[in-house]
């Protein structure tokens, strides 16, 4: 993948900085929310994959990380804020008891009034509108399940085995071919879209970018292990029915084939790794590190609150263009 | 002394939800079919409202209980 295009003179500085590695002159600010989350995406990036045209030292460099700690405090007081505005959200003093966390999930997951864009797929959406969404995703697919496997050793024992079991079933069950990512890859070319890694972020909203970079952070983050464990979960646990209308939309359409079984092996897959995720990893962690409890609902709160941000600002421009 | 620190059940039965089983190679379904399981766990509807029986596919959430 090459370095993304610029959207403001933060990213453009950036841009430049990555691609020249010996450019001086400090990081002006960022114009806008979506210069914010172009550079906080690219820095993560770094940690990923990278880019072909820039200097892979850059993942550590100081100045660079002192840019990208600022953008994730931006970003995490952000989420944070939405967190203990939510009417779901328990008074401070209440995070629930560890033997709570599962059914603590299920309930935010159950109040969770977010527009569902599967169902607009699956109804009413155009093969235009379908195209476009899959784009968009394919900023996170085409990296599924990338974020928590950074989780892996900051976990204890249960927790780990755990999130390993449900790891190997996105990544194939050692079978390349069943990689989740890789069966995303195959369905967007099926589809005649673009499929190597990085192919649209170009066009990603500034709320896909930002649901993105909340999966990235918590997934970088130690300090953030128990965020990226319940937005996991809450992932998991609003993947199976989703996944279902997704198929049916795309056979509505006559985009049966590798995409649609894509989301058919969602339906199985997920309907058993929401009950590893909400029990075995964000039950079982809570057990062992209590203080994990109130973190695991923000993280899983964040999962749904991007999810509906960026399904509104979807739905309102394809509302717009009618 | 225990010769295992944590439980970890074959089979566990999840509430209102469907039966995870480990470690299985194939599954016998109502019919008669029998199934190939090629995941480390799968889960078995119990609720029989699934699309795709014998593995759940998270219907038995939106069935009044
Ligand atoms: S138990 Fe999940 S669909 Fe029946």
């Amino acid at each position: 993948m090459r370095l993304p295009k610029p959207r403001g003179g933060l990213s453009e500085w950036l841009v430049a900085r990555l691609a020249e590695p010996g450019l001086t002159g400090s990081a002006p600010d960022a114009d806008s929310w979506d210069d914010e989350s172009i550079s906080l995406w690219t820095l993560h990036e770094l940690s990923f994959r990278g880019f072909e045209d820039a200097d892979d030292r850059a993942e550590w460099d100081p100045e660079l990380l002192g840019v990208r700690r600022d953008l994730e405090e931006a970003l995490e007081e952000r989420l944070r804020a939405r967190w203990s505005a939510s009417p779901t959200s328990p008074a401070s003093s209440a995070a629930p008891a560890a033997a709570d966390v599962p059914t603590a999930l299920e309930d935010l997951v159950a109040a969770d009034d977010g527009p569902s864009l599967a169902d607009h797929v699956r109804r009413r959406a155009d093969r235009d509108q379908v195209l476009e969404l899959l784009r968009q995703r394919s900023v996170y697919h085409l990296k599924e399940s990338d974020p928590s496997a950074f989780v892996v050793p900051r976990l204890p024992v249960r927790a780990k085995a755990a999130l390993m079991a449900l790891q190997f079933d996105e990544y194939g069950d050692g079978d390349p071919n069943r990689l989740h990512s890789h069966l995303f890859a195959r369905g967007l070319e099926a589809v005649g879209l673009r499929a190597e890694y990085g192919a649209y972020v170009e066009d990603a909203t500034t709320e896909n970018l930002e649901m993105n970079n909340a999966g990235s952070i918590f997934g970088l983050h130690r300090r953030l292990r128990g965020a990226a464990m319940g937005h996991l979960a809450a992932f998991e646990m609003t993947s199976s029915l989703p996944s279902r209308k997704m198929v049916q939309g795309l056979e509505r359409l006559g985009l049966d084939g590798p995409m649609s079984a894509y989301y058919d092996e969602h339906v199985e897959a997920d309907a058993i790794h929401e009950h590893l995720a909400a029990r075995d990893i964000c039950g079982t962690l809570a057990e062992d590190e209590p203080d994990q409890a109130a973190e695991i609902l923000f993280g899983a709160f964040t999962c749904l609150d991007v999810e509906a941000r960026f399904a509104t600002a979807m739905l309102a421009t394809w509302e717009e263009q009618r | 002394m225990k010769d295992r620190d944590f439980d970890h059940p074959d089979v566990v039965l999840v509430p209102h939800g469907p039966m995870l089983l480990r470690g299985a190679e194939s599954v016998q379904d109502l019919e008669g079919r029998v199934h190939t399981v090629d995941r480390p766990v799968v889960a078995l509807c119990r609720c029989e409202k699934s699309s795709r029986l014998p593995w759940c596919d998270g219907t038995h959430k939106v069935i009044p209980r």
